[in-house]
């Protein structure tokens, strides 16, 4: 799915050919690598260069919203062996946007991660790609080789004498090497189960040492950044909530896809270039920030900007911004049954709460989905959330728990038709019309 | 402990060394993950013995790529088909069809989840979400291969293609 609209393109500068205009030499066309050539030239100090990220106001667009610039400062300057991970695991339910930026446009993120080894002292970096997209690893594998033959990576780059090499990491089906000890534990060869923070990865990191860690996204920003100035980068966006931002549709619009827009862009204004509603059905709910973000009823996001404070203040997240699409024909059970059993499969096990935790969520809403809910149901499903929120290792937990909060808060009545009627309030012929997939195709065989 | 590797094809070893070198020296097991996929990909699945194979080549403990292989979904301990699909039914696929396209392969194959045709043919797995929402439905054919908007017709295409 190429990006299909935007306002102010960056980061989908380089979208524009689809799958003919990822290679180096079109990367360079359009000014590629002019910022790593600059920095090198010029000598930059590295404490000029984090400066100029802090200005910029970029904000970790793996979820968290942590300021990058800030993030950098914290790797100590005398280490003598570091790293710079980029976090491609990109296993959030609703998130597709970093698969595009490594298909369409690999070597932003590329130089984007040499110029934080610049910035931090590194001298490697790995970039972890999710298992279920091999093609888009074997292409940022390629991409890596054109890098190194033309001098972008390697020893004394560009005749300079700062050295970095870069490696591909392809994970194989686990949410949770998303979590950033996780994956650094997957690196290193083991199961990917979060490590006990702190120590953060700037202090112990991959192999115990000092490691950056940050989203593809985050990294692609860079080069444009620099580019531009950290100031104007800024008044893309809005105070606080820097530049623009890939923005993941999915669900029940006409126009599926990634949409780059700057920040404080209107919800309305993100729905309506994403085609508006599928069959102009009536918008429901809206989870805005990948599958572990509150869900948001269509009142609440219809009157939302698209940037970190506007979706806190409505009680969610913009979290990866994936911005999951619901109308009328959705059952807000059997969404969260889903939901549900997704942190339950996903689960490390290593925390007690969450283990458990999640087992119960899953199989408390799969009751009350299928008939045999009891009506103290929900009040058990808030206590359970209270006994995990905060209480382990990693924010899977919390994940979990977001969406029965949020959507048990929102739809409870729905939740309290179920376990009274053991039935659904949406007509299953309606549910079924939803997906559009029956209707699709009417010359295939029936099911 | 000799040469228990020898079970694996050179080629096989010597895509294990190019993911060897990555890494620092020491830390050989950081491939452990490709090796696995390597061997998975020779063999089909990964008998204990396979298991075994890889971490003697790297030099670790069996346990440890026992757990590596066994944490992760994508590792087939298990024969399986010669096409194992894995078809995304999370929420965000769901609500363009993710459901409903794999409701309708079981329904051509005439299997569940987690099972093999007779032929030996066809593995059906569910996934999670494969970071390709936009593009629902979407499955996996063998880990490797993904394919986008599988509607009804696109799904016999597939099957049909699938000898
Ligand atoms: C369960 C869980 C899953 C996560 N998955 C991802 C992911 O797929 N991609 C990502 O960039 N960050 C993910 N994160 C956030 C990372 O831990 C980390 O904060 C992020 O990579 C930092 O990069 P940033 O500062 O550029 O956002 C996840 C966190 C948790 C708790
Ligand atoms: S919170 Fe859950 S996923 Fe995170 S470390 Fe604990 S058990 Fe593992
Ligand atoms: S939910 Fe299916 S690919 Fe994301």
């Amino acid at each position: 799915m190429a990006l299909i609209d935007t306002i102010n393109p960056l980061l989908t500068t380089g979208w524009a050919k689809g799958d003919a205009g990822w290679s180096l030499k079109d990367y360079e066309a359009r000014g590629g690598y002019a910022q790593l050539k600059r920095i090198l030239s010029s000598k930059m100090s590295q404490d000029d260069l984090i400066a100029e990220v802090k200005k910029s106001v970029l904000r970790g667009r793996g979820g968290a919203g942590f300021p990058t610039g800030l993030k950098w400062s914290f790797m100590p300057k005398a280490a003598p062996e570091k790293y710079v991970v980029c976090n491609t695991d990109e296993g959030e339910p609703g998130t597709f946007k970093d698969r595009d930026l490594l298909r369409f446009d690999p070597h932003s993120t590329i130089e984007g991660m040499i110029i934080a080894g610049y910035a931090v002292g590194a001298k490697r970096g790995y970039n972890y790609i999710h298992g279920e997209i091999f093609e888009i690893y074997q292409r940022f594998e390629e991409a890596l080789d054109q890098a190194r033959a033309a001098g972008y990576l390697g020893n004394n780059i560009l005749g300079s004498d700062f050295s970095f090499d870069l490696f591909a990491h392809h994970g194989w089906g686990a949410y949770i090497c998303g979590e950033e000890t996780g994956l650094l534990e997957s690196i290193e060869g083991k199961k990917g189960q979060p490590r006990f923070k702190p120590p953060f990865p700037a202090n112990f990191g991959l192999y115990g040492k000092p490691t950056t860690i940050n989203n593809t996204e985050t990294f692609a920003a860079i080069p444009f950044i620099l580019g531009m100035g950290g100031e104007a980068y800024l008044n893309l966006g809005k105070p606080n909530n820097g530049g623009t931002k890939l923005f993941s549709v999915s669900g029940h619009v006409n126009r599926p896809g990634n949409y780059e827009v700057p920040m404080g862009t209107p919800f309305a204004k993100l729905l309506e270039m994403a085609g508006g509603m599928r069959g102009g059905r009536k918008l429901k709910a809206v989870i805005p920030g990948g599958s572990s973000a509150p869900v948001l009823p269509a009142d609440v996001v219809m009157e939302c900007t698209m940037d970190y404070d506007s979706i806190a203040k409505a009680g969610s997240m913009l979290g990866s911004g994936a911005v999951i699409v619901m109308d009328e024909t959705v059952c807000m059970v059997k969404a969260l049954e889903r939901l549900s059993y997704f942190y339950f499969e996903e689960s490390c096990g290593q925390c007690t709460p969450c283990r458990e935790g999640s087992g119960w969520l899953y199989r408390v809403v799969h009751r009350i989905e299928h008939g045999e809910g009891r009506p103290e149901d929900l009040d058990l499903l808030n206590r359970v959330t209270d006994n995990m929120m905060g209480k382990t290792i990693c924010a899977l937990a919390d994940a979990a728990a977001f969406p029965v909060r949020s959507f048990i808060k929102h739809f409870k009545s729905e939740f309290e038709y179920h376990i009274e009627h053991k039935k659904c309030l949406v007509d299953p012929d309606v549910q079924r019309a939803g997906s559009g997939f029956f209707s699709a195709s009417a010359t295939a065989g029936t099911v | 402990m000799n040469n228990q590797y020898d079970m694996l094809s050179s080629e096989s070893l010597r895509r294990i060394d190019r993911e060897v070198a990555k890494y620092p020296a020491d830390q050989k097991q950081s491939a452990v993950m490709a090796a696995l996929v390597i061997a998975q990909d020779e063999k089909g699945w990964l008998a204990k013995e396979t298991i075994a194979a890889v971490a003697s080549y790297l030099g670790m403990a069996p346990i440890a790529a026992y757990e590596v292989a066994s944490f992760y979904n994508m590792y087939d301990l298990n024969p399986v088909g010669k096409y194992k699909l894995t078809v995304c039914t999370n929420l965000p696929c769901a609500l363009s069809g993710g459901v409903h396209a794999a409701d309708y392969v079981k329904q051509k194959l005439g299997i569940d989840f987690n099972e093999t045709t007779a032929d030996g043919k066809f593995t059906l797995k569910e996934g999670e979400c494969m970071g390709a929402c936009g593009d629902a439905p979407v499955m996996l054919v063998n880990n490797k291969r993904m394919c986008s908007f599988m509607l009804p017709e696109q799904i016999d295409k597939l099957l049909a293609e699938c000898k």
